[in-house]
């Protein structure tokens, strides 16, 4: 289906086009399909397209002469996507340990909302989560499939550092913070996976579009993926799936 | 190479940025005032996008290991090389073992250093921009060693010294002194009531003491009833209102997405001269558009 889009001029060089002020996944399907359509054509003015929940900028090398005949252009490449095409789907399986030590917020959620912390676990870690794009931080993904039940506000002040890898829960969202870094949100685990390493040529081994799963882990696991990540010897397992 | 003698509030090496990355989460950076930096680089006859050395509010004393050709532009530094005064927006010729030291803040805010070639820095994802887990180092401490370009092809160096054709560029001193920015409407201005817009758009701000490469605030306040949007893309230039009624305008370090409504937008002039100013200036936001 065509969504009824919005675009506009957002700064000399940059057209932002706008999809519904929804979160789903039939439009950030949508959103990629645009985005990739636009790139695989390779327009040299166009720099480089940033996506979010519901958007899409365009940014050009130049300043923007006509933006009315850059409309145009993206409109004709908006009609002539190809939406059908669905494209593979990669699943990340992420490794979280949800021990006591790491997981600082899981008593004060489960005492919250009177759900126990074997539950919460087993409710965080079963849902496939779409990856819907990476920003915040360098490797911050921003994750939608939360189970409802696992909705917990932000903490009224934040923690001052969050240790890197821990993994969080804030409103209706979950994360996974890349770094040591200040933060809102509320602490149910840690994973031992980094999510950027700036060495790779893709720095952040998931994309926009891609899926993630959370897998519950010992202490001994997670020691041991720690030891193998050292090594140089530890890869995320994945698995690509049809659409 | 150029060593660091002594460091100034926060110095760092910058070029026009990284592209390419902003997928993974990785801000774009770059020189906060393109203006100035592009001036010295083109003083020196670098491209624009040769690494420059990006000092705020006080910087750095720095000694030369090798020979160059140097331009300071930007903010007035009050820059002295070997104890004698240098003049901003004019190239010299420095020496192995010559002094350069950054003195008194006298106009703007922010300096570029430039060197002949630009400095030879680390290059991650495609820049030489100093940035927090993307560089080693996100800012120059006591004792690092710069690289530049150490052989110096004598007849290019005479040549540009010489060369009246670099060296005479007029600075446009309104970059300093207008305190009116210009901007466009944000995705999220025509949210704001018709008063909110107007004040917007005609009250006097102040810039507040929190700003860094990352954003500027306002210290003043707006009556805001707008809720947040759904997390959506900005990018330098961005002005957010929170919540609490404070502007915040976006800078060079700044995320990819953010939550705030954008009710602005400046104009990449407009970047570059706020960029020269400092806490407690005054700013107004005009419409272009």
């Amino acid at each position: 289906m065509d969504f009824e889009l919005t675009y506009r001029g957002f700064s000399e060089h940059s057209i932002l086009v706008e999809w519904p002020q929804e979160i789903n996944e039939f439009i950030l399907e949508d959103v990629l399909f645009y985005k990739h359509a636009i790139l695989d054509l390779s327009i040299k003015s166009i720099v480089q397209i940033n996506n979010a929940y519901n958007s899409i900028l365009v940014i050009y090398e130049l300043t923007i002469d006509n933006l009315n005949d850059e409309y145009l252009n993206l409109k004709s490449i908006y009609l002539n996507r190809n939406k059908f095409k669905k494209t593979k789907v990669k699943v990340f399986r992420i490794p979280v340990c949800y021990d006591e030590e790491f997981g600082l917020d899981l008593k004060a959620i489960s005492e919250e909302k009177k759900v126990s912390v074997s539950e919460i676990i087993s409710r965080h870690s079963k849902p496939m989560y779409t990856v819907y794009f990476i920003g915040f931080l360098p490797g911050f993904l921003y994750l939608g499939g939360l189970d409802e039940a696992l909705h917990f506000p932000r903490k009224v002040s934040p923690r001052f550092q969050i240790k890197k890898g821990a993994v969080a829960i804030g409103g209706a969202q979950t994360g996974i913070y890349p770094n040591d870094s200040p933060g809102g949100w509320n602490i149910i685990g840690n994973s031992p996976v980094d999510l950027f390493l700036k060495k790779n040529k893709q720095p952040c081994f998931a994309r926009s579009g891609d899926t993630i799963q959370f897998i519950p882990i010992s202490r001994t696991e997670y020691d041991s993926i720690v030891l193998q990540i050292e090594q140089g010897i530890y890869t995320i397992e994945s698995e690509v799936i049809d659409g | 190479m150029v060593e660091v003698i002594k460091t100034g509030l926060f110095d760092t090496i910058q070029d026009l940025g990284r592209l390419g990355f902003q997928e993974f989460g990785v801000p774009m950076s770059g020189v906060m005032d393109r203006y100035c930096a592009t001036l010295a680089n083109s003083i020196l006859g670098n491209s624009s996008d040769a690494a420059v050395l990006e000092t705020v509010v006080m910087g750095p004393h720095l000694k030369f290991g090798s020979e160059t050709l140097i331009c300071v532009s930007g903010a007035e530094m009050n820059v002295t090389l070997n104890g004698k005064a240098l003049k901003t927006n004019a190239v010299y010729q420095v020496n192995t073992g010559d002094t350069l030291k950054f003195g008194k803040l006298s106009k703007g805010c922010r300096s570029y250093l430039g060197v002949l070639g630009g400095f030879q820095t680390e290059v991650h994802m495609g820049s030489r921009s100093m940035y927090k887990g993307i560089t080693t180092n996100y800012k120059l401490s006591k004792g690092d060693v710069l690289p530049i370009v150490d052989h110096l092809d004598n007849k290019l160096v005479s040549k540009r010294h010489e060369s009246a054709l670099f060296s005479a560029v007029k600075r446009d001193d309104n970059h300093f002194e207008a305190h009116e920015l210009e901007v466009f409407k944000g995705p999220e201005f025509e949210k704001l009531a018709k008063w909110q817009q107007e004040q917007l758009l005609s009250a006097v701000f102040t810039l507040s003491k929190d700003s860094n490469r990352m954003a500027y605030q306002c210290d003043q306040t707006l009556d805001n009833a707008l809720e947040g949007v759904i997390t959506s893309l900005v990018l330098p230039g961005t002005v957010q209102l929170t919540p609490s009624g404070k502007l915040i305008v976006l800078m060079r370090d700044c995320q990819i997405t953010g939550g705030y409504p954008r009710v602005l937008q400046l104009t990449n002039t407009a970047i570059n001269r706020i960029s020269q100013k400092n806490s407690g200036s005054a700013i107004a936001f005009k419409c272009v558009k």
